[in-house]
């Protein structure tokens, strides 16, 4: 079991106006048993308009591979500023990354959408595996993924 | 230098150069296995037609991948459940499943990091920069060995594991360097030290915003083949801004899904080329062939680890640590060494260490890397050196008469040389004699005649350290002991007893053979193996020089076997003489490979009186395969010392000896072996005309009277010993 307890900040959310409230948020994510190397996964935020706010957290060591999660890439242009102090290793098939941070409390039930990349040696780069509203409701209730990723959790 | 560039990485990391190259040995199995397997390629396919046969079998189809070696797979998304499989081309039909073959991963995993991560990556990186440099300067010193790149397949000689090491290096190296320059190129690629990474195509202005244009249509995909596919990413399902991405060999496009038009293409940049080109070498992914002749290759890599570590243990053992080197700048005694097994440098080392006691600074270093402008103090050069072959450079000599000729004028300092070598071979010294002769025709002025030591004489060599002496005026006395392999105690197992009626008390010896050290089985040292005509240096008691006897027995007789006749007053004679059985004696082995009978089927004429029977009779009895033999034999008395008689009788009668003639010395009319050798001119000229080759073995008069008995036999046939020397076919042991 994989557990990362870091409070960050969302960098760029940060900038949005209106924020001013924050609060810790556990991100649970499991892999299913692909038979492959570990993953790399990019998770990251999308405001109602379907554009790019700020990333939350990178998982996968070398920058070389980030253009295989390849929507985060599209949206980011691969700016690894985007990540910085936010990255991990990548996650082994099967496994699970835990990860805490604070949320600032105006990103949900507004539109914004919580969107995961993942992406594996050798095999098919899967963008946008996860994308789950931000909703206080959905708080909770896990969302399986398309492909490498068997539940995603956010509380 | 090259020769230290070669030896610490091979020393340092022969684990991890073993493990990198036994998993990338076996990883070089899947890109064939790969081929083999892969459906066969539809002969000018387009992309358009396979990515229509397969989209019209898979539904949600996300992706048609192409692997190098041919290999299609396509990706799937349907009913909230992804999949995958191998399709043949000709049909779009699912052939097999897509999965990484786990196996594979595991090598692929090992290979590169240890599973260790970017540590592990970084380390193994360190094993293919170490196998890189060991294949470059062990490619350099082949050629070095072998006199030149262009004699890079001539003949090798000397001791088994260095002959292995270098005749697999020979064909092993290219593919090493290959496979490590190509892996340091992928490590740092991975972790983006090189401008390889991949361009991506702009975004697209804007799209068409249908869905719907058939596949087999798309004007883009119709140009491009299969074969340069690599990769074709479909939109999203549902998804009208979404687009087709084709990666070729080229660049990477994205195509309009409602138009089939080319919206944006980014080419390769040259790096990319290189690092993709590099990348198929390295992993032989579309390279099957080279692939499995790399992977046999990397498979001679324990061989060589292991033979490189016993080369470097042997070599270590002869050649002593020259404690006390003055720098090259400061010395005013200056000692070149040519050795080729090391015993000239322990001679070297002794006269450094005598020079040095009387106020010299001695700088001792090999012929091969002499440069008189590194010796600016030197007030004279002393050359030891030894000969390889028929007067050929030794080792540590190579390159050191060009390097002299090369000199626009000889060093001012005097020059003094010394040979070693053994008076039983026909070039005797004569690497040192061509030195000297070089060193006179270029003006080099002249400290002492030439020397010469026979057999590693400490006796010789003293004789000349006092010439030297009173030359320089300086009190010097050279007291050598020959570094030797450490003896083992040799129990007597049985004796018989000889020649006592005829006052030349003889006896035939028999020890058990020792038992075996693992390190010695290992690195073949020791009694472990060797042949009758090898040496047993025997160390009495009371003296830590050896006396050499010919031994009569090789390893596989399971014992050890000389014949000794104890001379007058003779130290080590008389003590093996009065061995009883249980007895024990202080003994190692020297090889002799001069003095071996060889494995051809030509006939062989063995010649020998006394106990120069010894190696013959050794001969005689390992020859299992009937090789034609004609043995001479010279004694005293045939009732008295018809050394292994009843042995020669039962030879005969099971046709390991041919022909046995002897001659006996004491009676009225004395007879010895020249003479019975000229009664059977004949049969020796028939049998040297067949390509025979002649073994003689005894004392020194007797091989002078065979040498003429010899040259008036074979003047009818226009030949002479000595041709048949230069050839190898006249071999002498003599005392």
């Amino acid at each position: 079991m994989k557990s990362l307890l870091a409070t960050l900040a969302l960098t760029t959310a940060l900038t949005l106006p209106g924020l001013a409230m924050a609060r810790p948020v556990t991100l649970t994510t499991t892999l299913n048993n692909y038979g492959g190397d570990g993953a790399y996964l990019a998770l990251y935020v999308t405001n109602a308009s379907g554009a790019y706010v700020g990333s939350l957290w990178l998982a996968g060591g070398k920058s070389k591979y980030y253009e295989h999660l390849s929507d985060w890439y599209a949206a980011t242009g691969g700016d690894l500023a985007q990540i910085n102090g936010i990255t991990g290793a990548s996650v082994g098939a099967g496994r699970t990354l835990e990860i805490t941070l604070d949320l600032a409390d105006a990103l949900f039930d507004a539109g914004y959408t919580l969107h995961i990349d993942a992406a594996v040696e050798d095999m098919r780069d899967s963008p946008n595996e996860i994308a789950v509203p931000l909703t206080a409701a959905g708080a909770g209730s896990p969302v399986p993924g398309r492909r490498y990723i068997a539940s995603f959790t956010y509380e | 230098m090259i020769r230290t560039l070669h030896r610490w990485p091979g020393l340092a990391a022969p684990i991890l150069v073993t493990v990198l190259a036994l998993s990338g040995a076996a990883l070089s199995v899947f890109p064939a296995a790969e081929r083999l397997t892969a459906p066969p390629p539809v002969a000018g396919q387009s992309v358009a037609d396979l990515a229509a046969r397969v989209a019209a079998s898979h539904p949600g189809l996300e992706e048609i991948r192409r692997s190098p070696s041919g290999r299609i797979t396509a990706w799937w998304f349907v009913d909230g459940k992804p999949g995958s499989a191998v399709v043949d081309p000709a049909t779009g039909a699912d052939v097999g499943l897509a999965d990484p073959n786990g196996l594979e991963r595991w090598l692929t995993n090992l290979h590169r990091s240890l599973f260790l991560g970017d540590a592990g990556r970084l380390v193994m990186a360190a094993g293919a920069a170490a196998m890189l440099v060991l294949a470059l300067s062990g490619a350099a010193l082949v050629a070095r060995r072998t006199g030149g790149w262009r004699r890079w397949f001539a003949p090798l000689r000397g001791p088994l594991p260095g002959r292995l090491h270098v005749e697999i290096a020979r064909v092993a190296v290219f593919g090493l360097a290959l496979s490590g320059a190509t892996g340091l190129w992928m490590t740092a690629s991975t972790f983006d030290l090189l401008p390889d990474g991949a361009l991506r195509p702009a975004e697209p202005a804007g799209v068409s915003g249908e869905m719907t244009f058939p596949l087999e249509r798309m004007a883009t995909l119709r140009e491009v083949p299969v074969d340069a596919l690599r990769k074709l990413s479909f939109p999203y399902a549902g998804d009208a801004e979404d687009v087709f991405t084709l990666a070729t060999d080229s660049g990477t496009g994205l195509i309009d899904q409602g138009t089939g038009e080319l919206l944006s293409w980014a080419g390769m940049t040259g790096w990319q080329q290189v690092s993709e080109t590099i990348y198929m070498l390295h992993t032989e992914q579309g390279a099957a062939v080279l692939g499995l002749i790399l992977g046999l290759i990397a498979l001679s890599v324990p061989v060589m680890g292991a033979t490189g570590v016993v080369i470097w243990a042997k070599g270590r053992h002869g050649r002593p640590h020259l404690r006390d080197n003055a720098p090259a700048g400061r010395a005013q005694t200056v000692i070149l060494v040519g050795s080729e097994g090391g015993s000239t440098w322990g001679f070297a080392a002794t006269l450094a260490g005598a020079l040095r006691e009387v106020g010299q600074a001695v700088h001792v270093a090999p012929m091969s890397t002499f440069d008189p402008a590194h010796h600016p103090s030197a007030e004279r050069f002393l050359i030891l050196a030894a000969t390889y072959g028929e007067g050929e450079a030794p080792a540590s000599a190579k390159g050191f008469l060009d390097r002299l000729e090369r000199l626009p004028e000889a060093p001012p300092a005097p020059l003094a040389v010394l040979g070693f070598g053994g008076r039983s071979f026909p070039a005797f010294c004569a690497f040192a004699a061509t030195v000297e002769a070089t060193a006179r025709a270029k003006g080099w002025p002249s400290l002492l005649p030439m020397g010469m030591v026979d057999r590693q004489s400490s006796q010789d060599f003293a004789r000349w350290g006092r010439a030297l002496g009173s030359a320089l005026d300086l009190p010097l006395e050279l007291a050598h002991q020959p570094a030797r392999p450490e003896a083992q105690g040799l129990t007597l197992i049985s004796r018989r007893d000889y020649g006592a009626e005829v006052q030349v008390p003889t006896a035939i010896l028999r020890f058990a053979l020792p038992k075996a050290t693992p390190w010695a089985r290992l690195t073949g040292g020791g009694f472990v193996q060797f042949q009758a005509g090898d040496l047993l240096g025997v160390l009495p008691e009371g003296s830590t020089l050896p006396r050499f006897y010919s031994l009569a027995s090789g390893s596989r007789d399971g014992f050890v076997e000389i014949v000794v006749r104890k001379l007058p007053g003779g130290l080590c004679s008389g003590q093996l003489v009065a061995l009883q059985p249980g007895d024990t004696v202080q003994a190692f082995l020297r090889r002799n490979p001069d003095f071996h009978a060889g494995r051809g089927r030509t006939p062989l004429i063995l010649i020998g009186a006394g106990t120069g029977i010894g190696p013959l009779a050794g001969f005689i009895r390992a020859n299992a395969r009937r090789r034609p033999v004609h043995l001479v034999f010279g004694m005293r008395h045939r009732d008295s010392d018809f050394l292994y008689q009843k042995e020669l009788a039962a030879w005969q009668a099971e046709g390991r000896l041919g022909q046995l003639s002897t001659a006996v010395s004491r009676g009225a009319r004395p007879h010895y072996v020249q003479d019975a050798l000229r009664a059977e001119s004949a049969e020796v000229a028939e049998a040297i005309r067949n390509g025979a080759k002649v073994m003689v073995c005894g004392g020194r008069e007797m091989a002078q009277g065979v040498w003429r008995a010899l040259e008036e036999i074979l003047v009818p046939m226009g030949l002479t010993p000595a041709m048949l020397k230069a050839g190898g076919r006249y071999v002498e042991d003599v005392y």
